[in-house]
């Protein structure tokens, strides 16, 4: 009977959760206060969707089957697409290469082009591809040429961070050898920094193929080349079923260049 | 065999060095050494033996003191002569610290780089065939030929010494600096590695200085020892008058 004096009781069992302080239930109170008018504002509404389900079935009904009529057009659009993509990703790996350089700490040659690298890279990742395709297209004109550059310039937002990055994370005992033996900054980047980053920057460069990939299908709705383009005006003039067909086009290019990136990726490691 | 008046190929004259301003690791060192020597440096951990041979190289700079290295100050040396002065100087790391996705071939190139260019020596399969056939010789003279085109990261600990030996001896150094060579290897490959290194020292001429722990490979593989103790030289005597129980009376 002894044991069972030792219980603990009810009152002196510990706390199941950490106090609050008042300020976070405040900060509590506020988000949700915030997601409650976030959802006013942005129209959710059950019964619009509950009323939109036989639409979107009329939808599906008009897109089967999908038309084969345009099917050559559409496969050189993706052709289009694809080369984009591709040129614009070996294009931002190349320039991504000497910005990261001077992105990286410890290889940058002077702090002030550390901060402009750095900054330069930050703010070519900030600003989305589709608001650099707008500007391209104002600058050099509709078509691919402009979505390219497009690509190019999210790449080295992309590319140069995760280079900088690796570089930085190398291994620095062979750095030292070769700085031990006279080598200067250039030998050290090239013999022993480029070797060990090569892995990582070839997932990278990969990675950023599949990403090009997927942005370019949708750089051509402002008229920055591709496939998108045609998309949208299947969507504009209603042929739902030509709008199938390039979808399912686009889906099999895009899981076609994921398939093939992982399985390079993995033959890199 | 070094000779009384062969020139030193080190002076080390009044080296301080702190690393957070206030707790000096190495408190005025001063030594010598001559050309064809070979000198052990010993010490317990943090008595500031890897310091001492980075400061010999400017690798850390040193807060007061000279260092002369094979005849040349460095003291306010543009970094290019200071390159030029570390090319002649072969390092031997206690991590062998080869590029693990190259090949031992390229590894042992790399030795050339400041001598040659960066274009010649970067990658053995554009490097020209007299500078591919100095390495192979490099190779040959630590026994590891037969490996050249293996990557360095798939080989042994001793195997990766030893070509760390080979890079080195492909700058033509006067001088081997090199900081625990046989500490992270097995017994046996660390004896293969000091006696490499005695052998290549003896054969070629060239003067060395070596950290260890190793008091055995001290006595062994040394002309001489220079013991340090809380930034300071405590000891600094030929081989011939020591022997373990002296040197471990140091450590206490």
């Amino acid at each position: 009977m002894s044991d069972a004096l030792d219980v603990p009781g009810r009152s002196s069992l510990p706390d199941r959760f950490d106090r609050i302080s008042a300020g976070a239930f405040i900060a509590y109170l506020v988000v949700l206060a915030f997601f409650i008018w976030s959802v006013q504002k942005t129209g959710v509404s059950i019964s619009d969707l509950i009323g939109g389900i036989p639409q979107m079935g009329r939808l599906i009904g008009e897109m089967l089957p999908p038309s084969t009529a345009r099917l050559e057009a559409v496969a050189w659009a993706l052709l289009e697409t694809f080369q984009m993509a591709f040129v614009g990703t070996v294009v931002g790996v190349i320039l991504s290469v000497p910005i990261a350089v001077l992105a990286t700490p410890h290889l940058s040659p002077h702090p002030v082009f550390y901060h402009i690298a750095r900054n330069l890279i930050a703010f070519f990742r900030t600003v989305p591809d589709l608001v650099w395709a707008l500007l391209f297209v104002v600058s050099v004109g509709l078509g691919p040429f402009a979505g390219t550059l497009a690509i190019v310039i999210d790449k080295i937002g992309f590319c140069g961070r995760f280079f900088a990055e690796a570089m930085e994370e190398a291994d620095r005992g062979p750095q030292e050898a070769l700085s031990a033996m006279g080598a200067g900054r250039f030998s050290l980047i090239m013999c022993s920094v480029f070797p060990a980053a090569m892995p990582s920057f070839i997932n990278t460069s990969l990675f950023s193929l599949e990403k090009a990939t997927r942005s370019s299908v949708i750089l051509g709705l402002v008229g920055a080349g591709g496939i998108g383009i045609e998309l949208k005006v299947a969507m504009d003039l209603f042929n739902y079923d030509e709008a199938a067909t390039i979808i399912l086009a686009i889906f099999a290019l895009v899981v076609l260049v994921e398939r093939v990136s992982s399985f390079l990726r993995k033959k890199t490691l | 065999m070094s000779s009384e008046f062969s020139p030193a190929d080190l002076v080390v004259r009044g080296l301080t060095k702190s690393y957070d301003g206030h707790t000096p690791v190495l408190r005025g060192i001063d030594f010598a050494v001559p050309a064809g020597q070979r000198v052990a440096l010993i010490g317990a951990n943090g008595a500031g033996k890897s310091t001492l041979l980075r400061c010999c190289m400017y690798l850390i700079r040193p807060d007061a003191g000279e260092v002369d290295l094979c005849g040349i100050r460095l003291e306010g040396l543009s970094a290019s002569k200071l390159r030029a002065v570390r090319s002649q100087i072969g390092f031997v790391f206690q991590k062998h610290n080869l590029v693990p996705r190259l090949s031992a071939l390229s590894n042992v190139l790399h030795g050339a780089v400041s001598r040659t260019g960066l274009g010649r020596a970067w990658f053995q399969g554009l490097a020209s065939d007299a500078l591919r056939s100095e390495a192979m010789h490099c190779l040959q003279r630590v026994g590891l030929a037969h490996v050249a085109l293996q990557r360095a990261d798939k080989l042994s600990g001793g195997q990766s010494q030893r070509i760390a030996i080979a890079r080195a001896l492909m700058q033509r150094p006067r001088l081997i600096v090199a900081d625990e060579p046989a500490a992270s290897l097995d017994p046996v490959a660390g004896d293969e590695v000091m006696a490499l290194f005695s052998q290549l020292v003896r054969v070629e001429g060239l003067t060395m200085i070596f950290t260890s722990h190793d008091l055995t490979h001290a006595l062994k593989y040394a002309d001489r020892i220079v013991a340090l103790r809380g930034g300071a030289v405590v000891l600094d005597a030929p081989c011939s008058g020591l022997d373990v129980t002296t040197l471990r009376a140091l450590y206490e």
